[in-house]
């Protein structure tokens, strides 16, 4: 048993109640100072409790528009985008706070055994800004607007299973899949999924930018701003702004120089390297937010040297992870452990042991294998990430504690993902976050999958993602996820050093609630509708 | 003044002609790059189908040379079609953009032009001097500075310290025009700050350049005031060189200002182009060229009669 820290409790229950900090990092945290779960749950109960008050207009100034973006949904790419889908528009599903999966547009959902058939519930009380009530017809034509030869969409790859999609006639429709997915309803969450009205001919009107989301959209500039005002007859709970002003601001100095002046009331992605000077300042908090969103090294499992399991766990202890967060991602980032399954997403197994820095075992390992004086290239470019370098440049100065050489190669930003992913034995990769671990692995971990980086074959892992995908028992899917991790963390081709968190900020008068989604930025960008002003 | 009317009579002939061939190179350029605009709205979602789909959409399966002839026959009678990305006109996108991006070049001209050529005058008087010196360094040190470093500073000091002024340059609809010169002009400042120096050491030059002649220490040796005689003598023979360079900052100020724009957030024409060439938008990009390549040739024509107007001698050639 730890002993207590006090100070270091109160500080915590200080944070709880001011909203610096989630629910999640305040259990993890409190443990760390050595508080009981059921204790932490009580401070946590008492401190952090705040009723959200109506009013007021939110300001948000998000990174990444394009005055080449547009209303349609199919082509959603940058985040400005995806933030404003979520502030107008309606999914069938969403991500709760706490990660769980919750209703949107539909109220509830079930699936035939075998997870072949999906039957979604519609909201009766679900209403366009126009007036119109959100019909089956709607949800159907917004779901074939990603499907069929002609779609342009970004997200047909994503319901290319889906068969068919039917009206029940009673408010419902049903999903039929060519093969079992359990995962379908998560999978709606995507954000090329928005519900929007449908034509006459069964095609969707996205170009009036109609919507079934808490704001209606005023004013649009693409790519510039946007101003919304509250959709009273929405069919969710919050909305608790009047209005609200979404301003593109691509420059991270213009972004932090906004919310230090008052000129906005919260801002998206903030530079790391000035995260330390922008915490002093009084008036502004800081969400740091552990994600989904992972940075991989893939070897190919294939080739020499990498083909020998022993090589690919000697690289693996010979990382120090903590170091490269604590330097490269300035603290800001959960420690990976060479599966591509993150805490933020649902049935994270927690007790795979943590592949620690380890030069000696590494050195037996080599010894084993025969592969000592061990020399591997490490390739990777500036655009990776924001550090990518620099990190390569320390796991190759851990790694001669190991007796490994690791040779860096900057390679240029431009066509890195075409000419050096999926083409060189081994690299530095970013992945956006995705909502399940059977769509992360079926993606990049399936033995026969296009994306299959490390070219990793696993019998008993690809049985397994087979069987977990059509599994609708929450209690055996997570054993099954929990023995996949463990033969990618022993077997697996992936070093994957860390998963980046989500860091945004807002002014202290702007508040949310006790947890924050891990899904998207602002709270799976989703904060507009969530948070409030204090009054 | 019938030579003036002819000259810009055959100027603009040969400007439509350097448009055209500016159309074609930017067209070939823009098709010359790797991928195209359906790959760059795909990304990571792009599969062979709805690749195709969205090829087809945009009309970008139609042979290059189709495609540009196209264009030209609806630019040659002012339709400069639509944007390949959201179908809508691209009069549209660029319209209030173009007027946003000649507000703010006026607004700073309005400033650095007096500014500039006054104080050009005054370092001209007393050429050599502290002030002299001090003012060549300041307006040195400003154009050697990059602009994007010049809004920051200028952001520190008159935004986050002093809130003075806001540090975003966004605007609205509603706005009064009083809060529009408020609210543009840090931008219009760092802008004044990049183009002072140098017409104002044009103007100097160009004035020093005439005081060792004798028609001036004609007008020394009768007793003029040297205000005077800068002013009224050697100003008048300076105004060829000054004019040009006024151009071509006019121009400048038009055209070179996309890291102004994203370090104040101004909706400009700038970060229009930036966009459109990373998405591949070829008629963007293309209507975004010609405005620029048509600024140049109206600003130098301009200052080419602005020069003859100024000079007797060219006024009535031999």
């Amino acid at each position: 048993m730890t002993k207590k820290n006090p100070e270091l409790i109160d500080k915590l229950a200080d944070a709880a109640r001011t909203g610096r900090i989630s629910r999640r990092s305040f259990m993890n945290y409190s443990m760390a100072a050595g508080m009981t779960a059921s204790a932490a749950t009580g401070l946590w109960g008492t401190s952090a409790k705040a009723a959200p008050t109506r009013g007021g207009t939110f300001r948000l100034g998000a990174h990444d528009g394009n005055t080449s973006d547009t209303h349609d949904p199919g082509t959603y790419l940058s985040f400005s985008m995806i933030q404003l889908a979520h502030t107008f528009r309606s999914y069938l599903t969403l991500i709760e706070p706490d990660g769980s999966l919750g209703p949107d547009v539909a109220t509830e959902w079930s699936a035939a055994p075998g997870a072949k058939e999906w039957t979604f519930k519609i909201n009766e009380n679900a209403t366009f800004h126009s007036g119109a009530k959100v019909t089956a017809n709607d949800v159907i034509a917004s779901m074939n607007h990603h499907r069929g030869e002609k779609s342009t969409s970004a997200a047909k790859a994503l319901l290319s299973d889906v068969e068919d999609i039917v009206d029940n006639g009673d408010n419902s429709i049903t999903f039929t899949l060519s093969s079992g997915n359990a995962d379908l309803p998560w999978l709606l969450t995507d954000y090329h999924l928005a519900i929007v009205p449908a034509n006459e001919d069964g095609s969707v009107d996205w170009q009036s930018a109609d919507g079934c989301g808490p704001y209606k959209l005023v004013e649009s500039e693409l790519g510039v701003s946007y101003r919304l005002v509250r959709h009273d007859d929405w069919h969710l709970e919050g909305a608790y702004f009047d209005e609200i002003e979404l301003i593109v601001l691509n420059d991270p100095n213009a972004r932090q120089t906004a919310l230090v002046t008052g000129d906005v009331d919260a801002i998206t992605q903030l530079e790391l390297k000035t995260l330390s000077l922008l915490q002093r300042d009084p008036n502004i908090e800081i969400d740091n937010v552990p994600s989904a969103a992972a940075i991989t090294m893939p070897m190919f499992c294939d080739v020499a040297p990498f083909d020998n399991p022993d090589v690919r766990m000697a690289l693996k202890h010979s990382i120090n992870r903590q170091e490269i967060i604590d330097k490269i991602a300035f603290g800001t980032a959960t420690m990976g452990n060479d599966f591509h399954h993150s805490p933020a997403m649902p049935y994270w197994p927690d007790d795979i042991p943590q592949t620690e820095y380890d030069p000696d075992k590494a050195k037996s390992l080599l010894k084993k294998a025969g592969a000592e004086d061990l020399s591997v290239d490490l390739r990777v470019a500036d655009s990776v990430f924001s550090g990518s370098v620099d990190m390569c440049v320390l796991y190759s100065e851990h790694a001669k504690e190991s007796g490994i050489d690791i040779n860096v190669i900057r390679e240029p930003n431009d066509g890195y993902y075409s000419d050096v992913w999926l083409k060189q034995p081994w690299c530095v990769v970013q992945w956006g976050a995705r909502p399940t671990p059977d769509v992360m692995y079926s993606l990049a971990y399936k033995d026969d999958a296009a994306w299959n980086e490390s070219h990793w074959q696993n019998e008993r892992f690809n049985e397994l993602l087979l069987k977990a995908k059509s599994e609708l028992d929450n209690d055996k899917r997570a054993e099954m996820y929990r023995e996949m991790a463990m033969l990618a963390n022993q077997d697996g081709g992936t070093v994957i050093p860390f998963f980046p968190n989500f860091v945004y900020a807002r002014r202290s008068n702007v508040k949310h609630g006790p947890e924050l989604a891990a899904s998207w930025q602002m709270d799976g960008a989703r904060a507009c509708s969530r948070w409030w002003f204090e009054s | 003044m019938g030579d003036i009317v002819s000259l810009i009579g055959k100027r603009l002939g040969y400007g439509l002609i350097t448009l055209l061939v500016i159309s074609v190179i930017i067209f070939f350029m823009v098709e010359m790059l790797p991928g195209d605009a359906a790959e760059a709205i795909l990304q990571m979602g792009a599969t062979e189908e709805n690749l195709a789909a969205l090829r087809e959409e945009m009309g970008l399966d139609r042979p290059a040379i189709i495609r540009y002839f196209d264009w030209l026959a609806g630019a040659v009678v002012g339709d400069f079609g639509v944007s390949i990305t959201s179908g809508e006109p691209v009069s549209a996108i660029i319209g209030e953009r173009f007027v946003n991006t000649l507000f703010l070049a006026a607004y700073a001209a309005v400033i650095a032009v007096p500014f500039a050529v006054i104080l050009g005058i005054v370092v001209a008087l007393l050429r050599n001097t502290l002030f002299d010196r001090v003012a060549n360094v300041l307006t040195l040190t400003s154009i050697s500075s990059p602009e994007f470093f010049l809004g920051y500073v200028l952001i520190l000091l008159l935004a986050v310290r002093t809130d003075m002024f806001p540090s975003l340059a966004s605007l609205s609809a509603d706005m009064s025009f009083g809060e529009l010169l408020h609210r543009t002009f840090l931008p219009a400042l760092t802008l004044v700050l990049v183009v002072t120096a140098h017409m104002m050491r044009m103007t100097r030059a160009a004035i020093i350049n005439l005081l060792s002649s004798p028609y001036i220490e004609m007008a020394r040796l009768k007793g003029t005031p040297p205000l005077k005689v800068i002013v009224r003598h050697a100003l008048p023979n300076a105004w060829a060189p000054i004019i040009n360079v006024i151009a071509l900052n006019l121009a400048y100020l038009i055209t070179g200002v996309v890291l102004v724009e994203v370090v104040f957030v101004y909706p400009g024409i700038g970060q229009t182009l930036v966009d459109a060439v990373s998405k591949q938008n070829f008629p963007v990009v293309q209507a975004c060229c010609l405005i620029f390549a048509a600024t140049f040739i109206l600003l130098n024509l301009a200052a080419d009669v602005g020069a003859i107007l100024t000079n007797p001698r060219l006024r009535h050639p031999k």
